[in-house]
């Protein structure tokens, strides 16, 4: 369970993802006696995926609390904290056990705000795990951002680099409702987990806000637009990089949130290009790649130049053994496909 | 292996029980080593989960096999076994196929599920064995299938293993109830290794003894000191006579011994100092088979025998599990409806 901080200039902080998350929450607890932090294994042992590391080193058990494996319970008390005037920081180490606690959050927290009026707020982060790759086969390796991000209420947030999952943390601690923070396993900067060093970057030291709903143009391009979240993101630039070597320019959009979704960055992007490929680690149907897919049909169909394409993973539960998790996973390799397939396709004949 | 017969008169193991329980501990202990040699392979100097011939996650059970074959002595194959995350012990002493599971480990296609699901996810429908990586997931379905036994009029009892974590799950409350409620041939077996992960009991359990919790449902509650199997063989046979009877549930916790880390990698901070130490001295296989030479005159060269065996069949296993093929990549699409 090492990570690595490196510093490379003076001024620069290369932090993993695992860190700059800790270094929000530990910022947001300084100046706001309201912030508490609760979870399996967050405290003695800084969170299976070093999320909370030192915190309770600085802030001690009050304040940063291991949980009994009791999700329903410590679920629900966060959504009862939180109404309460507290601004509860709560871990489900692994979003695939959200079957053991979901009614407190999409029955209560998600709700609470609406039926009360808007009088009761629920200010809580809850902060899990998604993503496979590593063999940790169907309850330990799925995404599931479509099952927060279609439940209204929650606002659903995926970063793919350590800048934006400081910037995200703060918002979303400072947030009067429901964030549901998803941070992928492969971006965390555990070596054990074979991470990706492209989600280790620079990190301000001061705490920093970033907004939410503003997707990221992270590549410009003009032939075709590569929307992603968390790990996808990181097979988008991929993908991109290589098909620059084919002479295509590839834009690539990181959502950053999908719950409020930039529908406007992408629909833009997308005028500009003509094409469009989704992808996305949570299952095919239902999902994200369908939400990003139909917010360019409902607004415009015209600005396509070829049917969109979608990396997913199959709508089947996820496999243990290597050659089946290694097939059924995104990869850049498939988004290069993809563009492939979009070139084959035939273009509008209507028009 | 000869365990036992159904009509449990007296509750101290017979000497072939003894000798059965020995040999699966051994069995189970042999496979835990050589799972764990194996699964450095292609780990080392950089630890990373992904890699090697089985990658994932590992639980192992060192030091909690008289859990598994104290209960697993007085169950057939028909009786039905749900277990945890930390399957394995549980797995062999329920009969599970050997050969099959350990290619299930390695994610071959001669795993028990094709390897679909590995070491988390352990099936054998042929003993009625299944487990899951969702702490107190396995109350439910083993409760339900004591209720299909009843219902079925058909022979056969649920026993649910759990970690003593798990206990702390509204799954384990809501399910001793329904058991309670329904009179159930139902037992549900705590194994308490003191750690949830990081989290001792103490700092995350509201009561020193989870045994005291079935006088919350009315049923009878039991707890087992020090790791002591014969101690397990006798309670569970009671606990199991008596669902089978149509007495209804019972608890039963059982103090024990996590020797290994939560899961492979874990450097276990947490343990205070020398705890480890005094557990390894305690080592349950070293204590029966002291038992077994003073009480049964087990020589060593009869012993030399037995763990050879056990580690033959370990290692035919092992040799199966590693020349077996992998599935073809598209298999993952299979098998979600049947
Ligand atoms: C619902 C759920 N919450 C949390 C986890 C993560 N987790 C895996 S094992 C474990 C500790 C379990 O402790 P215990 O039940 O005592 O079993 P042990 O590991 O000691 O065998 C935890 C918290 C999980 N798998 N499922």
């Amino acid at each position: 369970m090492n990570e690595q901080v490196t510093t490379v200039a003076a001024n620069e902080r290369r932090l993993t993802i695992a860190r700059a998350m800790a270094e929000a929450i530990a910022q947001e607890m300084r100046t706001d006696p309201s912030v508490f932090v609760m979870g399996e294994d967050i405290a003695k042992l800084g969170g299976v995926f070093g999320n909370t590391r030192g915190l309770l080193e600085e802030f001690g058990n009050e304040r940063v609390r291991d949980t009994p494996i009791s999700e329903t319970a410590f679920m629900g008390a966060a959504v009862g904290a939180a109404s309460d005037g507290m601004r509860p920081v709560v871990e489900l180490m692994f979003v695939d056990f959200f079957g053991v606690c979901f009614d407190a959050i999409y029955n209560s927290a998600a709700k609470n705000a609406y039926f009360s009026g808007g009088n009761v707020k629920v200010p809580m982060v809850l902060m899990t795990s998604t993503g496979g790759g590593y063999c940790d086969a169907g309850q330990h390796s799925q995404c599931l951002y479509a099952t927060f991000a279609h439940l209204p209420g929650m606002k659903v947030i995926t970063p793919s680099n350590a800048y934006d999952a400081k910037g995200l943390m703060t918002s979303a601690i400072r947030d009067n409702n429901p964030v549901i923070y998803m941070f992928h396993k492969g971006l965390q900067g555990m070596g054990w987990l074979g991470t990706e060093p492209g989600a280790t970057v620079h990190v301000p030291e001061e705490a920093y806000e970033i907004p939410f709903g503003k997707a990221a143009i992270v590549r410009e391009g003009s032939d075709v637009s590569i929307v992603a979240v968390g790990m996808g993101v990181h097979h988008s630039l991929k993908a991109a990089a290589k098909l620059a070597e084919e002479g295509v320019s590839a834009e690539v959009i990181d959502l950053r949130t999908l719950v409020p979704l930039d529908r406007d960055t992408v629909f833009n992007s997308v005028a500009k290009t003509g094409r469009l490929i989704v992808v996305d680690e949570d299952y095919k149907s239902y999902g994200v790649t369908g939400e990003i897919i139909a917010t360019i049909a409902e607004r415009d169909v015209s600005i396509l130049k070829a049917s969109p394409q979608r990396v997913a993973y199959p709508d089947i539960p996820i496999p243990f053994t290597r050659p089946m998790e290694q097939f059924a996973l995104p990869n850049p390799d498939k988004i290069i496909s993809a563009y492939h397939n979009l070139k084959r396709a035939r273009t509008w004949r209507w028009l | 292996m000869e365990k036992n017969s159904l009509q449990e008169e007296n509750l101290t193991p017979t000497k072939e029980q003894k000798f059965w329980m020995y040999r699966n501990m051994l069995v189970s202990r042999f496979l835990e080593e050589s799972i764990e040699q194996i699964y450095l392979e292609g780990k080392k100097p950089v630890f990373n989960m992904a890699a090697g011939p089985i990658p994932g996650e590992m639980h192992l059970s060192n030091g909690q096999e008289p859990c598994a074959v104290g209960v697993c002595a007085h169950l057939q194959p028909f009786d039905v076994v749900t277990a945890t995350h930390r399957p394995h012990h549980i797995a062999v002493a329920k009969g599970v196929n050997l050969n099959k599971m350990v290619a299930e480990i390695f994610g071959k296609s001669t795993g028990l599920s094709g390897g679909r699901g590995g070491h988390m996810h352990i099936f054998d429908a042929d003993v009625n064995f299944a487990c899951s990586g969702i702490i107190g997931q396995g109350m439910g379905p083993a409760v339900g299938a004591a209720l299909s036994r009843k219902m079925q009029g058909k022979e056969g009892v649920g026993v649910a293993f759990i970690g003593e974590g798990a206990v702390n799950q509204g799954a384990f409350h809501e399910a001793m109830n329904l058991a309670a409620v329904w009179k159930l041939p139902f037992i549900t077996i705590i194994e308490d290794n003191q750690w949830g992960i990081s989290v001792a009991k103490s700092e995350s359990t509201a009561v020193p003894d989870n045994s005291v919790r079935a006088q919350a449902y009315g049923i009878p509650g039991y707890q087992v000191r020090d790791n002591d199997t014969y101690e397990i063989f006798r309670v569970a046979g009671e606990a199991i006579e008596r669902a089978r009877k149509g007495g209804g549930p019972s608890l039963i916790e059982i103090e024990t011994y996590r020797l290994a880390g939560h899961f492979m990698g874990d450097a276990e901070g947490y343990r205070p100092p020398g705890e480890l130490d005094g557990l390894k001295a305690k080592d349950p296989i070293n204590v029966m088979r002291a038992r077994l030479g003073s009480e049964e005159g087990l020589t060593d060269e009869q012993n030399d025998r037995i763990v050879a065996e056990a580690r033959a069949t370990v290692d035919a296993a092992v040799n199966f599990a590693r020349e077996s093929a992998y599935p073809s990549p598209e298999e993952a699409l299979e098998k979600v409806f049947v």
